[in-house]
């Protein structure tokens, strides 16, 4: 079967010079970069030229780049260790309703621990409003976290005017970008951004890496002791390999990023005005103005989403929903409960695609046709 | 004209357990384009996180791995509380003893999932039960899986032309012992997997506990037909007609078993000897009647009826009333009949439906100690 893949916000392959890359690293750089021999020296210079340039993507610095496993640790790293190192001046934290679960539930952790933890709400389209938090923000708030971009419908957040905000507060501004990353320019410096989620595997990467950027000066506990690798900010032997891997992948990222911005803009128009045409019922779930290019969210009212993806599957095409489907749980993604309210059957009948860079525009209209065939054919039982 | 197996998509409800992973191997080994997806109709998420059915999701994403084939998961979490968890209750508060597995499989397994199924692009839907579908004389016919220990007709009884048509029982013409031989030889990684027993949102879990988290219990007297008080009782849900176990009566002499309930005044009635003749009946009437072959095969005629799972059968003879109701009449008086449960008929090795036991009769008189 012809295969076509769209969920890239889920993961992507690796691009075939990350791959070389690695390939070379693994083969010939296998140094410990703490070493002090020549083979640890060969390692180093791997690493720090990789940080240089993964800090250049953003604007930051080399020594603001904290290597993690992925985005979920970068985003634990900054919520803990924010919260521990500055409970002493508050013990306020914001964030949103619609945030990744790597935020939430470790926002979920804190309050435990006896945080408190403000969650913005979001307007249908899922953005939240400065308003809301301009009112949630108080003296005793330390950190505040938004997601750059939603991975479920794509809303991007506005991340200038809350670093505008907070730029004259204690709070220090905490981002995940995980989606974000790679897909638009990002500057931490023009944003005000204090800390930063990013993942590779998400830009074409291996899989196991990402980092967290923490601006010079942030009080930041550590979680993990040990060693002193990322300035005894993390602990633990460095990938080498997935790290020059991920270089790579932010080079080809950032050389990509106009092209892919233009491509996604067509896959979505595709598919829009395939589903025009084929005469189904569709609701986009979220905006196509303030959206991440890669992510296009539809509600196809009158089916259900368990039915749509097995049958999208069965059919070749790859997409997914916001909800987590483990032996069958299925919770409504929280991100379409906190835009639409938990009784809305958009809740229950949305589709995620997502592109990447392999995606051809003969695809896109595959899959569009297959969506058109299956949701005709749910609706009409 | 029937479809090559490659072009018939066959989906399998897979449990988890050997049996429906077995079913999903011989099907993919005949070439059909199977499809394998788990049911989860129960949350038992206990406090530490786990939970069985996850548990046992992992189980069938390994066999469906080592098979190839693709594998899902569909939540009827709902359907099953409205459909079957609530018939479970409401039979247990009314004093009898209900079948959530047969009406798991009328309402569940073969109608929503089936249904999800045929939204799938299934032709068939698979289980591992052991039963067997045939289609002779213009219509399907049912038969007992040809493994007596295991023949699981008695829970299928309600499944009627509509559902055999779209439904395959791989299993039906092999034994329990080679199903686990197949497992095996085929290295599946359920192939030693326990059988699951009891009912199956209990588990293992204890009976009395998990059924007080429901229905609040009350204790009353337990006594003889004659008044004479035996003990006290933990509440009627938790005594079924002719059980041995668990009332407490010492002393001499033959064990003592339930008899009846009197659900007004609360009282559980027990009696003495294993063949005590107030546990006999002679007649029953059945209630919710369904046909495999969507009627019954006439309004009166004799065949044999099995009055609880893995029973041997009795003979009967069986009158269909106005109502569609059936009195159904033994050829010799029957131990421990029990409202709630089914009563299956059988011409031979042909299932020809069955019904919910009603109310209970000894020589045309009722029973009212039974229910």
């Amino acid at each position: 079967m012809n295969r076509i893949y769209l969920d890239h916000a889920a993961t992507s392959p690796m691009h075939p010079n990350v791959i070389d890359k690695m390939m070379t690293v693994m083969k010939s750089e296998f140094g410990n970069p703490s070493s002090i021999h020549a083979f640890g020296r060969q390692a180093r210079h791997v690493l720090d030229e990789a940080r240089v340039s993964i800090a250049a993507s953003i604007g930051a610095e080399r020594n603001e780049i904290i290597f993690t496993s992925g985005g979920t640790e970068a985003d634990n790293t900054a919520l803990i260790g924010i919260a521990e190192a500055n409970k002493a001046r508050g013990k306020h934290i914001i964030t949103t309703e619609i945030e990744h679960h790597a935020i939430l539930h470790t926002s979920q952790y804190l309050e435990k621990k006896g945080f408190e933890v403000t969650y913005l709400p979001v307007n249908n389209e899922g953005l939240i409003s400065m308003a809301d938090v301009k009112a949630a923000l108080r003296e005793d708030t330390i950190l505040v976290s938004i997601m750059y971009g939603n991975n479920e419908v794509g809303t991007i957040q506005p991340i200038a005017d809350i670093g505008a905000l907070l730029k004259e507060h204690q709070a220090y501004f905490h981002t995940d970008a995980v989606q974000a990353y790679g897909l638009v320019p990002i500057d931490v410096n023009a944003l005000h951004i204090d800390l930063l989620s990013v993942s590779a595997h998400k830009i074409n990467g291996p899989k196991g890496i990402g980092f967290l950027y923490v601006r010079e000066g942030v009080k930041l506990q550590p979680h993990a002791h040990g060693g002193e690798q990322e300035r005894k900010r993390r602990a633990g032997t460095e990938s080498v390999p997935a790290i020059a891997g991920f270089a790579e992948a932010v080079k080809i990222a950032q050389q990509t990023m106009a092209e892919k911005a233009e491509k996604y803009r067509t896959f979505k128009e595709i598919l829009l005005a395939r589903f025009e045409e084929g005469g189904i019922q569709y609701q986009l779930n979220g905006s196509l103005e303030a959206s991440l290019p890669h992510v296009l969210n539809v509600s196809f009212p009158g089916t259900n989403v368990e039915s749509l993806l097995v049958n999208l599957d069965l059919a070749g095409i790859a997409v997914s929903s916001g909800s987590a489907c483990t032996a069958g749980s299925i919770d409504p993604s929280h991100v379409l409960v906190a835009m639409f309210g938990k009784n809305s059957e958009r809740t229950k009948n949305s589709i995620r695609f997502s592109f990447g860079l392999n995606n051809t525009n003969e695809e896109i209209k595959q899959a569009a046709d297959e969506t058109v065939k299956i949701v005709s054919r749910l609706v009409d039982k | 004209m029937k479809k090559a197996p490659k072009d018939t998509r066959v989906v399998v409800g897979m449990s988890g357990g050997v049996d429906s992973s077995v079913a999903a191997l011989l099907l993919k080994q005949q070439g059909y384009d199977v499809v394998g997806i788990f049911m989860k109709n129960w949350d038992d998420t206990d406090d530490n996180g786990v939970c069985t059915a996850t548990e046992d999701y992992n189980d069938v994403i390994a066999v469906c791995n080592q098979i190839g084939i693709p594998y899902y998961a569909v939540n009827f979490e709902k359907q099953y509380w409205e459909k079957v968890f609530t018939y479970f209750l409401e039979e247990y508060k009314a004093g009898r003893t209900p079948n959530p597995d047969v009406m798991c499989n009328k309402e569940i397994k073969f109608k929503a999932f089936l249904e999800h199924a045929v939204s799938l692009g299934a032709d068939y839907l698979a289980t591992g039960h052991y039963a067997q579908v045939a289609f002779r004389d213009g219509e399907y016919k049912m038969l007992r899986g040809i493994d007596d220990n295991k023949d699981q007709t008695y829970f299928l009884n309600q499944l009627t032309q509509e559902q055999l048509e779209k439904v395959m029982f791989p299993l039906g013409h092999i034994e329990k012992k080679e199903v686990r031989e197949i497992a095996k030889q085929a290295g599946l990684a359920t192939a030693a997997k326990k059988d699951s027993t009891g009912i199956c949102f209990i588990g293992e879990r204890n009976f009395k506990e998990f059924l007080s988290q429901y229905l609040p219990a009350q204790p009353g007297e337990m006594m003889t037909m004659d008044g004479k008080v035996m003990g006290k009782h933990d509440g009627l849900m938790y005594y079924t007609i002719g059980q041995r176990h668990g009332l407490g009566i010492g002393g001499s002499g033959e064990p003592w078993f339930v008899a009846g309930k009197d659900l007004k005044r609360n009282i559980l009635y027990v009696c003495q000897g294993f063949d005590n003749d107030l546990l006999y009946s002679t007649s029953l009437k059945a209630v919710k009647m369904s046909w495999v072959a969507n009627q019954a095969p006439a309004k009166e005629f004799t065949c044999t009826a099995k009055f609880r799972y893995r029973q041997t059968d009795s003979p009967v003879s069986v009158k269909v009333l106005e109502t569609g109701d059936v009195e159904v009449v033994f050829a010799e008086p029957v131990r421990a009949i029990t409202p709630g449960q089914a009563v299956v008929f059988y011409d031979g090795d042909v299932c020809l439906g069955g019904g919910t036991i009603d109310e209970v009769f000894k020589h045309g008189e009722k029973l009212t100690y039974v229910g």
